[in-house]
């Protein structure tokens, strides 16, 4: 019964025509410039989204009243093929100095100028404590899938 | 949204013994229906609403269909995650090709 069932990782794969400095630049750098503002954890509303470009570098966002909000760091700085980000966010969206799950994007030369982008976004099995928390009072139906989960994972 | 199905899929107590069974490794259809007092038919139709609802898979083992459970239908923050990723990443490439400008090294 050693068996560990763990949510499948969200992959995603496609091309940019741009060379893989710049899509790398572009991502980091240039983060602010594609960010989604719709998408941030701040009380204010989001106003730059920053990914400082450095191992170890700060990824977070300023919100309109000039406060700032955590949400991950830079762990693997490797220009212009790789990046891997520690998200540190939980399952109610909020900072988490302590858990984290990873984000990775990898950019492949595939000729042309073009880039392919591979990104997975994993260990979503971390985020399951908060999952629990947040949905088992919510309905039965899911705090049984939840338990389940949980007691598959941890077996 | 998925996860209606599947507190749907959930609310009958012959399907959820099925689920929980197949929370403790993956069987095949004779296995289930051996353990449980329905048929073996009533067992494959609780394994279609439960795919349907997403929360189980199946695969072939030279015969017989082996069923699990679907470790990518099993949170709404997944979902939810996939759909941002989607939105933020359709974004980059717009502003990565959009970005003309800049010189490239």
């Amino acid at each position: 019964m050693n068996r560990t069932i763990t949510p499948a990782p969200i992959r995603k794969a496609f091309t940019v025509r741009a060379t893989p400095e710049k899509a790398f630049r572009v991502f980091t750098e240039g983060h602010d410039r594609w960010w989604p503002r719709t998408h941030h954890i701040g009380k204010s509303d989001l106003t730059r989204a920053v990914l400082e470009p450095r191992k170890g570098g700060r990824w977070y966002e300023i919100g309109a009243d000039g406060s700032e909000c955590e949400w991950g760091e830079v762990l693997v700085w490797d220009p212009p093929r790789r990046l891997m980000l520690a998200w540190h966010i939980t399952a109610q969206f909020t900072y988490d100095p302590d858990g984290y799950t990873e984000v990775e994007i990898r950019f492949t030369d595939v000729g042309d100028g073009d880039t392919r982008i591979d990104f997975e976004h994993r260990g979503l099995e971390r985020l399951g404590a908060g999952v629990e928390s947040t949905i088992a009072s919510m309905d039965r139906g899911w705090g049984l899938i939840l338990d389940l989960f949980k007691a598959a994972a941890e077996s | 949204m998925a996860y209606n199905n599947a507190f749907a899929a959930l609310a009958d107590d012959t399907r959820r013994a099925v689920f929980e069974r197949l929370a403790e490794r993956p069987r095949s259809v004779g296995e289930l229906a051996r353990g449980l007092p329905v048929s073996r038919p009533a067992v494959s139709q609780h394994l279609k609403v439960l795919k349907e609802a997403g929360l189980v898979t199946d695969h072939a083992e030279g015969a017989r269909r082996v069923y699990q459970i679907d470790p990518a239908g099993l949170g709404q923050v997944r979902a939810w995650l996939d759909r941002f990723w989607d939105t933020a990443l359709e974004a980059f490439k717009a502003e990565v090709e959009a970005d003309d400008d800049e010189e490239d090294e």
